[in-house]
Order: C-alpha cells, then sequence, then structure tokens
C-alpha cells in the first residue's frame, strides 16, 4: 500500500509537473507509447519534449480527430496517451471514445485537465462537472479522478498498459500532499487514510483534502470518521465500500463533480446491493460551472470542508433515527 | 491495364455485386445503392492494388482498407467472400443473430475487415491514425480509406483531412465516392457539397477525379498514388449510386432498398450473363 504523508501541506509539484515528467519518461522507455494533444501540450509542460519526438502529435484543435487517429495507431500495436482539457477530451470527443475507441477494442488512455472547479477562470465554459458520467457509461472503461500528484503519475503509468478507455481528470495545478513521492497505488484499490467508526467519507480528486480536513474537524466535536479515496471511480472497490458503509452505517460522498454520474453514482450502487445505510453528498447540485477563482469556487459550489462537516453530521442523526 | 487483365477485374466487380445481392437477398433488404457504387474500386484494390493474404488476415505485411462508409459492408463482404477471407455461403447470414458479417464493418468480427466503422466520419481519423503508425513503424504499408459524399457533410472527415495534410501521410489514400444521392435524397439538394477535387486540393491533398465506375480508370489513378512524396492522395471517384444494376440506378431513392426474389432472379441473371461474356 502507498505511504501516507499528508500533514495538510500542498505537494510542491503541481499536477502539471508530473505530465511533464511522466509522459516523456514513458515514450522513452517503451517505443509504443505515443502522445497526442490537441493544442494544449504548454498546459501541462509537454511541448518542448514533443517538439523532439515524432511519436509525440500535435494534432491542432481538433479534439474528434485527436482521438480516432488514437485509436488508429492503437489498431496499429501502439499505446496513445491523449490530453486536452476535460471538456473537450470528455463531452466534445465522446462517440469517438466510444466508439473508435471503445466499441472499435481500440485501447486508449485519456487525460482530462481542469478537473470540475479547478477550470476556475475559464469559467462555465470549460470546467467539466460531467465527464466521469460520460466515461462511466462507456463499456469496459476505467475511470479515475486524481488525488495527488503520486497519485497522477502512478495512475498514467498503469493505464498505459490497461485495457480498454482510460479516462484520468486531474488538476494542472496545486494538490496536497498525500503520497509519499514514488507510491504506486494500484487502480481498482481504495485508499483507507485515515479509519474511523461514526461515518466514513468516501472521497475522489481535490474533495480528498476537504475530507481529511473534515475529518479533523469532526474529531474536534468527537466524531470518529473514516475517510476513504476513491480515486479509482470505475471500477469502484466494491469490498472497500460495502466494508466501510457496514462498519460505520453512515455514508458520505465527496466529489468535484456533478452529483449525477460520478462517484455517488457509483457509491450509491454498492450501498444498495450490498449495504443499505443512511447516505449523503457533497457534490455539485446538478448546475453548469461558472467563472472564479477555485476558491471562490469551491464555496460556490458547496465543495468544502465546511459542507463535509455539515453533511457527515446530518447523515450520522439519520443514522441515530433508522436504529 | 492490358485488355485481359481489365477483364478479369471488370468480372471480379460482377462477382462482388454478385455477392452484394446474395448477402442483401438474404436479408431482405441492405445498402445496396452505395454497395454497388463501390463495386469497382473494390475489384481495383483487391484485384491488383492492395497486399493482402486471405489465409492470413492478419498479416504484418499488408495494406489495409478502411471503408469509412461502414454501412457498405456487404461490398466489403462480398469482396472477402470472392478472395477467400471466409466462406462465400456465409455471406447469406449477413446481419442475423451471431453473424460475423454485421450490418456496419466491424475489425472484430470479420477476417479482413481492418477497422470498425459505421457511425459517419469517424473511419477518415482512423485511417489517418493507421497511416501515422505505419509510418512510425518504418512499414511500406498502405492505408486505402473508401468515404462517402454524403458522409463528407461530417465534420470529422475535414479534421481529419487536414490532419492527414498536416503530417504528409502519403500511405494514405481516400477515395471519395462521389455517388451524389443520400439517404434522403439527391446531395445537391440535402446537403451540397461543392467541388470534392477543389476542396482536397485547398486541403493540401494530391487529388483527382475521375470515372469511378471504370476500372481501367480506377486503376491508373491508383497506380499513381504509389510514388509516395509528400501529400495524402484523394481519388475523387465520379460513380452512380446503384451502378452496375440498371433497376438499381433508376431507383432515386436507392440508399437502401428491398431485394425480393423477383428482383433477386432478374438482376443475378443480368449479372451472370455479364460474368459469362467477361469470363469467355
Amino acid at each position: 500500500m502507498p505511504n501516507i504523508v499528508y500533514n495538510g501541506e500542498m505537494d510542491k509539484r503541481q499536477g502539471k509537473n508530473v505530465t511533464s515528467k511522466v509522459i516523456p519518461e514513458l515514450m522513452e522507455k517503451d517505443p509504443k507509447v505515443v502522445y497526442l494533444d490537441a493544442d494544449l501540450m504548454s498546459c501541462i509542460g509537454t511541448l518542448n519534449y514533443a517538439k523532439t519526438s515524432d511519436r509525440a502529435i500535435e494534432c491542432g484543435i481538433a479534439e474528434a480527430n485527436m482521438i480516432g487517429v488514437a485509436a488508429g495507431l492503437a489498431a496499429e500495436g501502439f499505446k496513445p496517451i491523449c490530453h486536452s482539457f476535460g471538456i473537450f477530451s470528455s463531452r466534445r470527443c465522446f462517440d469517438q471514445a466510444f466508439l473508435s475507441a471503445g466499441y472499435a477494442k481500440n485501447d486508449i488512455t485519456i487525460l482530462g485537465s481542469d478537473a470540475g472547479v479547478s477550470a476556475a477562470l475559464n469559467g462555465g465554459t470549460h470546467m467539466p462537472f460531467e465527464d466521469m458520467a460520460l466515461y462511466s457509461a462507456l463499456p469496459g472503461s476505467t475511470v479515475i479522478d486524481v488525488s495527488d500528484a503520486t497519485c497522477l503519475d502512478s495512475v498514467i503509468r498503469q493505464c498505459v498498459d490497461r485495457p480498454g478507455v482510460k479516462y484520468i481528470r486531474f488538476s494542472r495545478k496545486d494538490y496536497a500532499k498525500i503520497y509519499e513521492e514514488g507510491s504506486e497505488l494500484p487502480i481498482g484499490k481504495a485508499v483507507t487514510l485515515k479509519d474511523g467508526s461514526d461515518v466514513v467519507i468516501f472521497a475522489c480528486g481535490l474533495m480528498l483534502h476537504e475530507a481529511l480536513k473534515a475529518a479533523k474537524t469532526l474529531a474536534d466535536d468527537g466524531i470518529d470518521a473514516a475517510v476513504v479515496d476513491c480515486f479509482t471511480v470505475k471500477p469502484i472497490d466494491r469490498e472497500a465500500v460495502a466494508a466501510f458503509a457496514k462498519k460505520c452505517g453512515a455514508v458520505v460522498v465527496a466529489e468535484n463533480h456533478n452529483r449525477f454520474g460520478g462517484l455517488y453514482s457509483a457509491v450509491s450502487q454498492v450501498l444498495l446491493e450490498e449495504a443499505p445505510v443512511p447516505a449523503g453528498v457533497v457534490a455539485v447540485e446538478d448546475e453548469f460551472g461558472e467563472v472564479g477563482p477555485q476558491k471562490y469556487l469551491a464555496e460556490r459550489f458547496g465543495l468544502t470542508a465546511e459542507h463535509i462537516v455539515t453533511v457527515c453530521k446530518e447523515v450520522i442523526a439519520r443514522k441515530k433515527l433508522t436504529k | 491495364m492490358e485488355a485481359q487483365e481489365t477483364k478479369q477485374v471488370k468480372a471480379l466487380a460482377t462477382k462482388i455485386r454478385l455477392g452484394i445481392l446474395d448477402a442483401i437477398h438474404s436479408v431482405g433488404s441492405g445498402h445496396i445503392g452505395g454497395s454497388l457504387s463501390i463495386a469497382d474500386v473494390l475489384a481495383v484494390l483487391y484485384g491488383r492494388e492492395m497486399r493482402y493474404d486471405p489465409k492470413d488476415p492478419k498479416w504484418e505485411g499488408r495494406d489495409k482498407l478502411v471503408t469509412s462508409k461502414g454501412h457498405c459492408g456487404p461490398a466489403v463482404y462480398a469482396t472477402l467472400a470472392v478472395k477467400g477471407f471466409f466462406p462465400y455461403e456465409e455471406l447469406k447470414t449477413m446481419n442475423k443473430p451471431g453473424t460475423r458479417l454485421p450490418s456496419h464493418t466491424d475489425r472484430n468480427k470479420t477476417p479482413g475487415i481492418d477497422m470498425t466503422t459505421g457511425s459517419l466520419g469517424q473511419g477518415t481519423s482512423l485511417a489517418a491514425g493507421m497511416a501515422y503508425g505505419e509510418r512510425l513503424k518504418g512499414s511500406d504499408c498502405r492505408v486505402f480509406c473508401i468515404v462517402g459524399d454524403g458522409e463528407s457533410q461530417e465534420g470529422q472527415c475535414w479534421e481529419a483531412f487536414e490532419f492527414a495534410a498536416a503530417k504528409k501521410l502519403s500511405n494514405l489514400v481516400v477515395l471519395l465516392d462521389w455517388n451524389k444521392r443520400q439517404l434522403d435524397g439527391y446531395l445537391d439538394d440535402c446537403m451540397p457539397m461543392g467541388s470534392f477535387e477543389d476542396k482536397f486540393k485547398a486541403f493540401g491533398f494530391d487529388t483527382v477525379t475521375v470515372n469511378g465506375n471504370d476500372v481501367d480508370a480506377l486503376a491508373e489513378a491508383l497506380e499513381r498514388t504509389r510514388k509516395g512524396g509528400d501529400k495524402p492522395y484523394a481519388i475523387v471517384m465520379d460513380t452512380v449510386k446503384g451502378a452496375g444494376i440498371p433497376d438499381v440506378e433508376a431507383t432515386p431513392m436507392n440508399h437502401s432498398i428491398p431485394v425480393g426474389d423477383e428482383q433477386y432472379a432478374k438482376w443475378t441473371a443480368e449479372l451472370n450473363k455479364q460474368l459469362k461474356e467477361l469470363e469467355d
């Protein structure tokens, strides 16, 4: 299991520092790895390296074609990694990802940067709250919401050789440091960041940091909250979700995504089928994004530690009622 | 082509048309118009231009065909059946439960099919990616991509074409089936596309327009594409939708029509007569 080093501080590495390192490394190591981008190489720090390799393919502002080209390369035996902002690498090219890649069994990895509110100053047109819902509905897909810089590094490395369509959403910017650099986070395995018995918070992506802060606040109020990193939203770690739900009897999901189709949907299915306990969610309440600093947007859409604390207490109250 | 070869390729085109009828008649109806319009180019591709091995459909050294107008699977299946990729009788399983011959071409189901297509436009990018991949591998294999004229209304085609030209994919040959009709009627009524030759040239393709139902003209145009260079190739094939069967040609809305026993008997008789003449 990965070594947890969380102390509330931000990682010196931003998301783009990870991509700028891991993509060239993978390409140097494996001649089958190809990298495609749609005019956003500069944003994830790969532009300079890309100029040195004919396996780094600038596709221009044409995401549908980029995914089709990647699928064609996969048919030729290559292992494509595609990148664009999350909105463009999901909505804008979803039919191509679904058919040319998924249905046709051309395995590709798709990176979607600027997950949810991290799109910040690019605003509502650039803010994906639905990308995980789309990719979750693609048969055989893997859907990941990266929880820190180490996680980003680890999952990109694993996805390159993993079958199916893999969608990784991440922030190009700041992450709290959760895992020791170099740790591996096996896809499909949730990670227990803090054990607990009164309520379990299943979180992904940027919400892990909020969940860990919330757990601290709750502890001050005498509530023992578990925090579990569900960076793999699909396939969800059913065993971990069911076990923690049964143990705590109260579940809160926290995600930087619409409440429909993301982690809350994935966890809810497990609860219904294996451990029906009271649950609640901290997520975007079926709204479009808007412009503003990330901190403002987190507040605006109710995605903070305070919101998690409130929902935890509300769900614990319901647990007591049902007893 | 020498006269003898022309006859052989024409005979193959006729056999492909017969195969199209066998497949579609067994289901009752299907995409006959656009299948017939590409029978001649398939005959030239599989009769002389492409490298392939029916006994080893995944052979590394093969050229690849992407039928981006994937609904014309019947024409490709007929070609593959005649060439021995699978038993000819299998054509009659098309679209039936569990078949290896679905309405739209599928690389995971049919021996000899190199790419899954059907959602129009998508095959163009796939073909461009395959051509790029062949070049990365240092292979001299080529990728042929058949695109419908109606299909070219999909914006993705033009994204793929600009990509192919930008990356100088001279191992890619786009074969545009300009048969002037789409599902809802004539192209010029539904969505006029202007000059395909001008468009392809403007996008940076080495482009020619030929009679796409003339095997000699197609053979010559395809020979030109062997010379490499720094541009992808486009051949605008001026064709008739339903080509080779006068009744189908004369049916204006012939995108997908029934082929009952009566039509089947009449049309196969006509084609078999032609075939006999060509093979005599």
